[in-house]
């Protein structure tokens, strides 16, 4: 029973921890909370979920697809509506971003209707597989598997690659990294880039996991994995892998030992709780005052 | 008795220690500069003094009552006004509303005076505000620039606005951090002037500034601090030819 | 008589009236802990949503006179802000931000478990008799806090605040005490969107707690952005157009959300600062009014 509800809790929080890196990349570089995160999320499931069933590509592909969709997106994006408020006040990118957010997700409905869709069952044929007195679903290996090596992968560019080392300078300081000669441009695209296609990945997996996919599934999903990264300190990426994680783990037991109608404010009520004793989340770095 | 007294005072930031058991007092009425190499902890002093930061030992105490670990806006309320080595003015308001913001203090109605404005007693309070803003601008003489924005000052003004705007608080006390930085020697003339004219007004100067003219010539005592311990502590001549100073000054060998 | 000049008004106009004059009340609620205060809400909805079921419930079970509804339902979502407010704003900039926007899903999916709150089915909400028609009333409660806003702008609390928003270390350098005025003006912000909440319940008849979601907080803080942020006058004419908005772009039906969507895009990229920011209007009508110059004696005298 523990067993099994730690590997739903896994599947879950790997989904979530896939999108809050998106939020925390894209924080850490230039301090916006881009709230059309969610979004790209949900356009991403769509995106999986229409190459799989019309153009009848492999799950696989599908998502590869899926994501480098969702990159141009998220550079297009980013272009349009965040570049130009750059220099302006923070609130006013967040308000563009919340518009960027309501017109993808009323586009959604326009075309893919109101209702949501499931993947074909033979998507992706899931068994079940008896670990003890667990039943753990192939379906949920894979979204652990497939979480799992987006974040490795993640974690060798920013650490080993030059780019990398581009954006974790920008991250640190962003005029100075510009005046090192640092295209701030293309590290800001870039970051959009890496961001959008793992919530293109985590669309398609959670859109496989509940076999649901509709316009309105971004806002919930977005807020949560926006409170994973606030919980695990926004701007680190090992904090928005811990806090997508631990914030999965917490709903499914939740749910599992009855509050099942609370299930949207557990995620929230963790978050609250653990910001009034570590605020700057856990692995947030702390702020000392500068005079 | 000293009107503000630094007994020990000692700060560490992780392993460094940035103030390292300083013993200071400042007598009411004088002029007090503390002077010291970049990075000696001359500003943190300050931020110690005016609550920023708590001391992680020792004790500072004005007008005989302990103040360290007292958060900011009650050391502010017991006398103490200060100024920022980087301006922290309210630059997108205007110079008249940043010294009404300073003279917060020496006001008491809040909220309800917000929403019953057209009381009376109200009307004094503001009133009384008012005129004490614009006698605090006309002392660093920026009255003719009340309704400017603060941004729209050149750098010298705005160090003045600052100076009009901790003197808003009415201190017993007031702490200048560089005051005279980036200004020029006319600009700098002026300032010793209006400084003077403060403490003549009853208000005992401490300040941290790097321009040795102008620290000659305005101060009464000159305390030197070096890597957050204090070195010297007399009268400027004697300061001047004090040969620890000269040697954290020049490095060794110098004289 | 009043009641013969507010029929003899179309009722969808009047409709439309009505909602713009409550987002007005909401948008100058928020417009103070955010525009003035500089502290980010993300979650004021779930204030709008306390009020609005204090005075429902106010109106139902104890039959209370309306003004009075009014005014507790108000004061106690005041309270709620403050208890919420007192541990959360010591948090910093967008860590607030998200602690609120938090405190407001935990708001509504509690009210959606509640049997008080009659649950996911929400409450209808009798009208209660008054001397007043409904329209009138929200029109003295637009007039009163659009009053209530100015004043405290220019007022020794309102500085406070401002000093905070633009500065914290030097605003508690100078004797300002951040922790004490933040919950104040937190306070404050949530009467008003209690009171807008309230009115909201009662003139729409019934609510349901998932009325009360994010999107209503964006709603919101689109108004205050929009319209220029810690400016009365342009809460005012943010809420305006918003809250006219999805009436007007009625037509276009089906493409509404998105052309609102975009419009908001549109007009920050074109507007950053708001459509009125950057405009100081007590500044403009003072000036007219010839009231300003006479500080200039003021400060001759000084020198």
């Amino acid at each position: 029973m523990f067993l099994q509800q730690l590997i739903n809790g896994i599947a879950l929080g790997s989904t979530y921890a896939l999108i809050a890196l998106g939020y925390t990349m894209v924080y850490g570089i230039i301090t916006l909370i881009n709230f059309a995160h969610g979004e790209i999320f949900m356009v991403g499931a769509f995106v999986g979920l229409l190459l799989v069933s019309v153009l009848k590509l492999n799950i696989f592909l599908a998502m590869a697809g899926s994501m480098a969709f969702c990159m141009i997106m998220g550079v297009v994006i980013e272009f349009i509506a965040y570049r130009p408020l750059r220099k302006s006040s923070r609130l006013s990118a967040l308000i563009s971003a919340i518009g960027v957010s309501i017109f993808l997700s009323s586009l959604a409905m326009m075309v893919f209707g109101a209702n949501a869709k499931g993947f074909p069952s033979e998507a992706f044929p899931a068994r079940q597989l008896h670990i003890g007195n667990a039943d753990i679903s192939t379906l949920q290996l894979l979204i652990i598997g497939v979480s799992a090596l987006l974040m490795l992968a993640l974690e060798f560019i920013v650490q080993k690659t030059k780019i990398g080392k581009a954006m974790r300078a920008t991250s640190e300081d962003y005029n100075t990294a510009a005046l090192m000669g640092i295209n701030v441009n293309f590290v800001i695209s870039f970051t959009f880039a890496l961001g959008s296609a793992l919530a293109a990945a985590g669309g398609v997996l959670v859109g496989l996991l509940f076999n649901s996919v509709s316009f309105n599934m971004g806002l919930m999903a977005g807020l949560k994995a926006f409170a994973a990264a606030v919980l695990g300190g926004i701007g680190s990426i090992p904090g928005a892998m811990l806090g997508g994680l631990l914030l999965g783990v917490a709903e499914v037991f939740g749910v599992a030992i009855g509050y099942s109608s609370y299930r949207d404010a557990i995620a929230f009520a963790i978050l609250v709780l653990v910001l009034l004793v570590r605020p700057t989340g856990l692995l947030g770095r702390k702020i000392l005052k500068k005079v | 008795m000293a009107l503000l007294k630094l007994d020990k005072a000692t700060i560490r930031f992780g392993g460094l220690v940035a103030v390292n058991g300083v013993n200071l007092e400042v007598e009411e009425g004088e002029i007090l500069a503390l002077i010291g190499p970049n990075g000696a902890g001359k500003s943190t002093i300050f931020n110690l003094i005016t609550g920023i930061y708590a001391p992680t030992e020792g004790k500072i105490s004005f007008k005989g009552t302990n103040i360290s670990g007292r958060p900011p806006y009650v050391i502010a309320g017991s006398g103490i006004g200060r100024t920022f080595q980087n301006i922290r003015l309210f630059s997108q308001q205007t110079v008249l509303d940043n010294v009404l913001i300073g003279a917060h203090t020496r006001g008491n109605w809040n909220l309800s005076g917000a929403l019953l404005k057209f009381l009376p007693a109200v009307r004094r309070e503001e009133g009384r505000l008012l005129e004490l803003a614009i006698h605090c601008l006309s002392k660093v003489d920026l009255a003719h620039r009340a309704f400017d924005l603060a941004c729209n000052l050149s750098y010298g003004e705005q160090r003045r606005l600052e100076i009009a705007r901790a003197l808003a608080i009415e201190p017993a006390l007031l702490l200048l951090d560089e005051p005279a930085a980036g200004m020029n020697p006319q600009e700098k003339q002026t300032l010793l002037t209006m400084v003077k004219n403060i403490r003549e007004a009853g208000v005992t100067v401490f300040l941290v500034e790097h321009d040795m003219k102008f620290v000659m010539g305005l101060s009464d005592r000159i305390a030197v601090l070096d890597y957050g311990v204090k070195i010297a502590d007399g009268r400027p001549e004697e300061v001047r030819s004090n040969p620890a100073v000269i040697e954290a000054y020049l490095g060794k060998g110098a004289h | 008589m009043l009641n013969n000049l507010v029929n003899s008004i179309d009722p969808y106009l009047l409709q439309i009236l009505v909602n713009i004059g409550i987002g007005i009340i909401l948008a100058l609620g928020l417009n103070i802990i955010t525009g003035l205060t500089g502290q980010l809400s993300l979650g004021h909805a779930a204030f709008m949503s306390v009020g609005a079921f204090t005075g429902a419930l106010l109106t139902i079970k104890l039959g209370l006179p309306f003004y009075l509804t009014i005014l507790l339902s108000g004061s106690i979502t005041a309270v709620v802000a403050a208890l919420i407010g007192w541990p959360i704003l010591r948090l910093s900039g967008d860590y607030l931000a998200i602690c609120t926007l938090g405190f407001a899903e935990i708001v509504k999916v509690v009210f959606l478990n509640l049997d008080i709150t009659n649950k996911a089915l929400g409450l209808t909400v009798p009208l209660p008799p008054s001397f007043l028609p409904m329209p009138i009333i929200v029109l003295i409660v637009v007039v009163l806090a659009i009053i209530a806003s100015a004043f405290i702008q220019n007022s020794r609390f309102g500085r406070a605040l401002m000093a905070i928003r633009d500065d914290e270390i030097a605003a508690e350098s100078m004797g300002i005490n951040i922790a004490r005025y933040k919950v104040q003006s937190f306070a404050v912000s949530a009467f008003l969107a209690g009171i807008g909440g309230c009115l909201y319940g009662h003139f729409l008849g019934y609510i349901n707690p998932s009325d009360f979601g994010f999107l209503k907080s964006i709603d919101m803080l689109s108004m205050i952005v929009l319209g220029g942020l810690g400016s009365v006058p342009g809460a005012v004419f943010g809420a305006s157009i918003l809250s006219a908005a999805p009436e007007f772009l009625r037509f276009m039906s089906q493409y509404r959300m998105l052309v609102y969507g975009a419009l908001l895009v549109f007009l920050m990229v074109f507007r950053p600062n708001g459509l009125l920011g950057g405009v100081n209007f007590t500044d403009l009508v003072l000036r007219k009014l010839g009231v300003k110059p006479h500080l200039a004696t003021h400060k001759q005298e000084g020198q």
